[in-house]
C-alpha cells in the first residue's frame, strides 16, 4: 500500500473487471519485428485501426545484421520480418525508425534516448526487457503478441495487479563492481523463479549512487528473476538525463512534468508484500556457470552444487574454478549493456592492451546514437588500436536471430541476459558477466578478475 | 486453436525438468514467421531437445517416444520463464497440448497459454511428484482437467486438486471469447478515462 507501483498503477486502472484482472491504460507501446506481425495481422482480420496510433513506436532490432547495414539483409527471412514492421506501421499510422536510419537501435536503448520512456508512465513491448524503462520510474513490463494487439486496439491492457518487493541495498560498491554484478548477484540470491508475480522497486545507496545507464542495466534483468517488472523511484540523475531529449517536455512543460515527477516516490508508511535487503560489500565482479542466469558465482568462487544437465551442457564440474578458463567468443552490447557507459568500461580495461589473438570480438552499440557518441568520445580509436572493430547496431548475439551467431561448443563471455542453452546459437555455451569483466576475458583470452586489470 | 474449454480427460507427456525456458521450447531462429503458423512452430517445440544438429531425432527425447502421447504436457516447476515470445505459446498449442501442468509457471508466459486457450493448471509439489511417478509407472495414466469446476485428477491415484483461474478468463475459455473483444467494446470507459486524467 502507497508503495510508487500503486500510485502509478492506480492511476492508470480505467476499470477492474469483476472477478477479474484491471483494464490499465498504456501510456507507451514499443514494437519490434519479431513479436508484432501477427498482432498486425489481428488487427487486418478485425477490421480494426491503431486507437492511439501517436503513441506507439516501432522499430527492428532482433534480426538486423551488426555490418553493412546500407545493403539489403541477406537472409531473406529476416529481411521479411523487417520489411513487414515497416509496412505495418506505414499501414497503420506509426512512427518507425527503419534500420541504418539514425534513430535505429535496440528498443530498450533507444526508448529512453529519445525521452519517449518518462517517469510515471505505463510501458509496453512484446519483449521481456521491456523492464528496462523501469529504470526512468516508470511501470514497465513485457507482455505477449495478443497483448500488443489488445494495446493496439484499444490502449488498454487487461493484467492481474502483481504483488509489490521492494529490494534495498546500502553500502558502496567496490571498484570494479558493477549494475550487471549487482543484478547476477541478485539473480543468484533470488533464482530466476523468486520474484516471480512481484514488481520490484530497487533502493538503496546503492541504488541512487548508479548512473542512469547502471539503473536501465539493473532494471533490465528485472526478469531474470521471475519480476514482471523493476523501477527505481525517479530523481535528479533521472530528471538530468531526460531533460533536452528529443520527445522530453519542454519549456513550462519541463517544470510541471518535474514538479509531479518530485512527487513519484514510496510513501514513508509504504507496506509492501515483500521486503528484501543486500549488502553492497558482498558483491564481487559475477559470473555465471550454468545455463539460466541464476547460475552465478563471484569470479574468485568455485561451481556450487552436484553434477547437473547445466554443467553437463556447459562442460564444466562442480567445485571448479572459472578463473583461467579459455575463452573463443567476446560479446559486448544488447539492451542490457549496449550504452555508452558499458563502451567506456569496456574502453577503460583494453586501452593500453591488445586483444588476445584467439577471441572473436563482437562489440555492438544498442543504437546508432550509442555509436555517435563512442566516436564522440575518441573511444573507437582506443579500442582500434587495441585491436577492437565497433559494428553497427541491434540485438545480435544477444540471441543470434542475426548472423552473429557463436559455433556449438564455443565458449562465449557476454554481457548479454541469458545463458540458456543454445541461445547465442545452437550448442553454444555463454557466461554471463560486465561489460568489464567481458574486456579482461577479452585481452586476457582467458576467465580472468578484471579488478586485477584496473 | 479457440476450442471452447470444458472438462479434458486424457493421457500426459511428462516432462520432469525445471525451469524450462521459452528459448528451449522455440529456439529464437524459429521466430521468423510473419504469420501465426501454428504447425510451423509446433512442429518445432522444444526443436533442439528434440533433434539433433544434423537433423536426426533424439529417440529418447520424449516427444518422440511412442509410450507418451496425449494433449496434456506435464512440467517441472518455474515453466516457461524467459522471453515472452507468444510463439512459445503457439508451439505448444500447435503440437497439440491444451493444458500443461506444472508447479510454478513464469508470468508472461502463463499469460500466452491463456490467450491462446491453452490451459496452464498450477499444482502443489506433492501433486506434480506424485503425477510424474504414475505416469512413470504407467504411461496410459489419465488425468482430468475440469474447468467449470477448476479440479485437476490424477485418474490412477485418484487424488484430486482445486486450480485457480479468475472468473473474467475462465468465462472466455469456456465461452471461445477474448480480451480484444472486450477491451474494444469498452472502448468509451478508456475515452472517459483520458478525459480525466492527464496522459502523456
Amino acid at each position: 500500500m502507497n508503495t510508487l507501483f500503486d500510485k502509478i498503477w492506480d492511476k492508470h486502472v480505467v476499470q477492474v473487471v469483476d472477478d477479474g484482472p484491471t483494464q490499465l491504460y498504456i501510456d507507451r507501446l514499443y514494437c519490434h519485428e519479431v513479436t508484432s506481425p501477427q498482432a498486425f495481422d489481428g488487427m487486418r482480420a478485425r477490421g480494426l485501426k491503431c486507437f492511439r496510433p501517436e503513441k506507439i513506436f516501432c522499430m527492428p532490432d532482433h534480426n538486423t545484421p551488426t555490418h553493412d547495414q546500407d545493403k539489403p539483409i541477406e537472409d531473406p527471412v529476416s529481411k521479411a520480418q523487417v520489411d513487414a514492421l515497416e509496412r505495418n506501421a506505414k499501414e497503420f499510422g506509426l512512427t518507425h525508425y527503419a534500420m541504418n536510419s539514425r534513430d535505429n537501435g535496440i528498443i530498450h536503448v533507444v526508448g529512453p534516448e529519445k525521452g519517449l520512456s518518462l517517469p510515471g508512465m505505463t510501458i509496453v513491448c512484446g519483449d521481456s526487457h521491456t523492464s528496462t524503462h523501469g529504470a526512468m520510474g516508470a511501470v514497465a513490463f513485457g507482455i505477449g503478441t495478443s497483448e500488443v494487439e489488445m494495446v493496439m486496439a484499444s490502449q488498454c491492457i487487461l493484467q492481474q495487479k502483481p504483488k509489490s518487493m521492494r529490494i534495498t541495498i546500502n553500502g558502496q560498491l567496490q571498484k570494479g563492481v558493477t549494475a550487471k554484478d549487482v543484478a547476477l548477484y541478485l539473480m543468484a540470491q533470488l533464482t530466476t523463479s523468486g520474484a516471480t508475480g512481484y514488481f520490484v522497486e530497487y533502493e538503496g545507496d546503492v541504488i541512487t549512487s548508479l548512473s542512469m545507464e547502471g539503473r536501465l542495466t539493473l532494471c533490465n534483468l528485472s526478469i531474470e528473476m521471475g519480476a514482471r517488472g523493476g523501477f527505481i523511484a525517479p530523481d535528479d540523475v533521472t530528471f538530468n538525463y531526460i531533460k533536452g531529449r528529443e520527445y522530453a517536455p519542454k519549456g513550462e512543460a519541463w517544470d510541471k512534468a518535474v514538479a509531479y515527477w518530485r512527487t513519484l516516490k514510496s510513501g514513508d508508511d509504504a507496506v509492501f508484500d515483500k521486503e528484501l535487503a543486500f549488502d553492497a560489500a558482498d558483491i564481487e565482479p559475477r559470473i555465471t556457470y550454468g545455463t539460466n542466469p541464476g547460475m552465478g558465482i563471484g569470479i574468485t568462487e568455485s561451481i556450487p552444487g552436484t553434477e547437473s544437465r547445466a554443467l553437463q551442457y556447459m562442460g564444466f564440474q562442480p567445485g571448479q574454478k572459472l578463473l583461467g578458463t579459455k575463452v573463443d567468443y567476446v560479446f559486448l552490447g544488447a539492451c542490457t549493456n549496449g550504452r555508452i557507459e558499458d563502451f567506456r568500461a569496456f574502453a577503460s580495461v583494453v586501452k593500453g592492451r591488445q586483444k588476445a589473438k584467439d577471441v572473436v570480438a563482437w562489440l555492438v552499440p544498442g543504437s546508432w546514437a550509442v555509436r555517435q557518441q563512442i566516436e564522440d568520445e575518441g573511444l573507437d580509436k582506443v579500442l582500434a588500436e587495441a585491436g577492437f572493430a565497433i559494428r553497427q547496431p541491434g540485438c545480435s548475439a544477444c540471441l543470434a536471430m542475426n548472423d552473429d551467431k557463436v559455433p556449438a561448443g564455443k565458449l562465449a563471455v557476454s554481457t548479454s541476459n541469458r545463458n540458456f542453452e543454445g541461445r547465442q546459437g545452437p550448442g553454444s555455451r555463454t557466461i554471463l558477466a560486465s561489460p568489464l569483466t567481458a574486456a579482461a576475458a577479452a585481452v586476457t583470452g582467458v576467465i580472468t578478475d578484471p579488478r586485477e586489470l584496473l | 486453436m479457440k476450442q471452447k474449454f470444458d472438462i479434458i480427460t486424457s493421457t500426459c507427456v511428462p516432462l520432469p525438468i525445471e525451469n524450462v525456458d521459452t528459448d528451449q521450447i522455440i529456439p529464437a531462429r524459429f521466430l521468423k514467421a510473419t504469420t501465426r503458423e501454428e504447425k510451423f512452430f509446433g512442429d518445432n517445440l522444444f526443436r533442439d531437445w528434440r533433434y539433433n544438429a544434423d537433423g536426426t531425432v533424439v529417440e529418447d527425447f520424449v516427444l518422440n517416444d511412442p509410450t507418451y502421447s496425449g494433449c496434456i504436457l506435464v512440467a517441472g516447476k518455474n515453466f516457461g520463464s524467459g522471453s515472452s515470445r507468444e510463439h512459445a505459446a503457439w508451439a505448444i498449442a500447435g503440437y497439440g497440448f491444451r493444458v500443461v501442468i506444472s508447479s510454478f509457471f513464469a508470468d508472461i508466459h502463463k499469460n500466452n497459454e491463456l490467450n491462446n486457450f491453452v490451459l496452464p493448471v498450477q499444482v502443489s509439489e506433492d501433486f506434480l511428484k506424485e503425477l510424474f511417478d504414475s505416469i512413470r509407472q504407467d504411461p496410459k495414466t489419465e488425468v482430468e482437467v475440469d474447468l467449470p469446476r477448476q479440479t485437476v485428477t490424477n485418474k490412477t491415484t485418484g487424488r484430486s486438486e482445486h486450480f485457480d483461474i479468475n472468473g473474467y478468463k475462465k468465462h472466455c475459455l469456456m465461452n471461445g471469447l477474448d480480451d480484444i473483444d472486450f477491451l474494444v467494446q469498452n472502448e468509451n470507459k478508456t475515452k472517459e478515462w483520458e478525459h480525466g486524467t492527464e496522459v502523456y
